[in-house]
């Protein structure tokens, strides 16, 4: 595996590299072996000081927490982030699951300290987290999900003929991917062309940070930029789970709660309703609503975030 | 015809063992293993009226396909080996055992325009881990495996896999919407985990013996 560091040093140059207020590079770098998969492994914050688990979101990586986690690590916590399997500069797996996703999580905190720590994620990644924290409730002390609580979605208001004919169409596509797999490579592009694709996935974000993330996400192939996200993963998909089956767990969720909600939709974010929400919560669980701020809460308002999380792990 | 002799097919990461068992003009027919099996290595007596080509596909993690590192098995991803065996042979009939059994089902929904016909049979994975989840127990986590397949981690995963009768009932609806069969499913086996029961309850399947559907599928395809 190519250290980020040095891969970006020689991947951005000088005049290109671009700044961002308040980003700072993980303080430690190592990597975890996963039954098999190297997953990388960052940490921000004193070495010695109580653990806190950050999980990012699908299609994103760690160092999307370049702001964020320095403000909770400064706040007296030893921050521990991974690229997920097939994200930033992990191995690209053969094969993506909840499971493995879970696995690999349990392979990090496994590498990192056998007492209970604090588990912070963001959208599936806080997903993924409460599943953890819900089957080893022993190894968790304390629990953040940014916009990643489970909801219910409703079904498109269609007749059942034209759902068959939409889920069909979609399989097909899946498969369709599945089949053209072997030769996919992500699609190669300027460093700024990079940064306005994902400002079309998160409208929200400044150009500033867009381009921040090019430069520790993507890498510079002799064809152009590419993000490194194995071009195996498609947006979209299926399968059996039903949100039902997350809603009915919640209320015994096992460990101390803050849920965090961002209120304006987006393409990632279904923008869940406090009142929705609020009623499958656990005992005593805090929520807390976003009112102008779309999925990617801990990035729009950092500061507020991090003060926040840090008060409710007091 | 040996064992060893097979083709290989590329699914992303994964090079998979199709294995050509008999070779005639005809309707094709596909054969899938049930879970923690692999593919027979001589045609079964069951099929050996089948009037075309017969081929049999190893799952990832099974026989002589790959066996990936870590895990990360899914019911859906395995939809997607028989797929690229669908690809390589064509339309065909598919007879899944098993784990391989629901995997038929999914893909006659799926690709209802290619898939002529599914017989789900009895075998080692059928049921996968019921109908909706339990109280969880965190992931799954293995042990080294004594031998290289099966994968320990496809056998713990795909066992635990859930399916839930409505899940399973869109594919019969999309196999009965697009597949130029009457009744596109036949479901051959004894054992009745609830998504195969759904199934029976449509009109895309009826129950069968082995031979009843195999002759029915081939009749109709020649």
């Amino acid at each position: 595996m190519t250290d980020p560091e040095t891969q970006n040093a020689a991947a951005v140059a000088d005049d290109v590299r671009p700044g961002y207020p308040g980003a700072r590079a993980a303080d430690r770098r190592r990597s975890v072996d996963s039954f098999g998969i190297e997953i990388a492994v960052y940490e921000w914050g004193d070495p010695d000081a109580p653990v806190l688990m950050l999980a990012h979101g699908g299609f994103d990586f760690a160092r999307t927490y370049d702001v964020f986690a320095p403000m909770l690590a400064d706040g007296g916590w030893r921050v521990v982030a991974w690229d997920q399997r097939g994200h930033g500069d992990s191995e690209h797996a053969a094969l993506y699951s909840w499971d493995s996703d879970g696995r690999d999580a349990l392979a990090v905190l496994d590498s990192t300290i056998a007492a209970p720590v604090v588990a912070v994620g963001h959208s599936k990644g806080a997903s993924v987290m409460m599943d953890l924290v819900h089957g080893l409730p022993e190894r968790f002390s304390r629990f953040v999900n940014i916009d990643g609580m489970p909801s219910s979605r409703p079904q498109p208001d269609v007749s059942d003929h034209e759902r068959t004919r939409m889920a069909a169409q979609s399989t097909a596509a899946w498969l369709d991917h599945r089949r053209a797999l072997a030769s996919k490579t992500r699609r190669p592009g300027s460093f700024d062309d990079l940064a306005k694709r994902r400002g079309r996935m998160n409208p929200r974000l400044s150009i500033e940070w867009l381009r921040y993330l090019v430069s520790v996400g993507a890498r510079h192939d002799p064809d152009g930029w590419r993000w490194k996200l194995d071009p195996s993963m498609r947006f979209g998909g299926f399968g059996p789970w039903r949100p039902e089956w997350s809603l009915r767990r919640m209320p015994e969720f096992p460990r101390p709660m803050l849920a965090l909600l961002g209120q304006i939709p987006e393409e990632m974010g279904s923008a869940l309703q406090p009142d929705a929400v609020r009623p499958l919560l656990p005992p005593g669980a805090q929520l807390e609503a976003f009112a102008d701020t779309g999925h990617f809460i801990h990035i729009e308002k950092p500061r507020e975030v991090a003060d926040l999380v840090l008060r409710f792990l007091k | 015809m040996s064992a060893a002799a097979f083709e290989t097919l590329i699914h992303g990461k994964v090079r998979l063992a199709l294995h050509p068992l008999q070779d005639r003009p005809g309707p094709r027919l596909l054969l899938l293993h049930g879970l923690g099996e692999c593919s027979p290595g001589q045609l079964p007596d069951h099929v050996t009226e089948w009037p075309g080509s017969v081929f049999a596909l190893d799952f990832t993690g099974h026989g002589a396909s790959t066996v990936p590192r870590g895990g990360g098995y899914t019911a859906e991803q395995l939809m997607g080996d028989a797929d690229a065996a669908l690809e390589k042979t064509g339309p065909a009939t598919l007879l899944g055992r098993g784990f391989g059994g629901y995997v038929a089902a999914m893909l006659a929904g799926a690709r209802a325009d290619q898939v002529r016909g599914a017989l789900i049979c009895d075998g080692p994975g059928l049921a996968g881990g019921g109908s909706a989840p339990g109280k969880l127990t965190g992931p799954v986590v293995v042990s080294p495996s004594v031998g290289p397949v099966p994968d320990p981690f496809a056998l713990a995963e795909l066992s635990r896999d859930l399916r839930p009768p409505d899940y399973a009932l869109t594919f019969a609806t999309q196999a009965l919407a697009g597949s130029e069969l009457p009744e596109p499913i036949a479901v051959c086996a004894t054992e009745r985990p609830e998504w195969l029961t759904a199934l029976l309850g449509s009109r895309a399947a009826s129950a069968s013996s082995v031979p009843d559907a195999l002759r029915r599928y081939s009749n109709w395809l020649q």
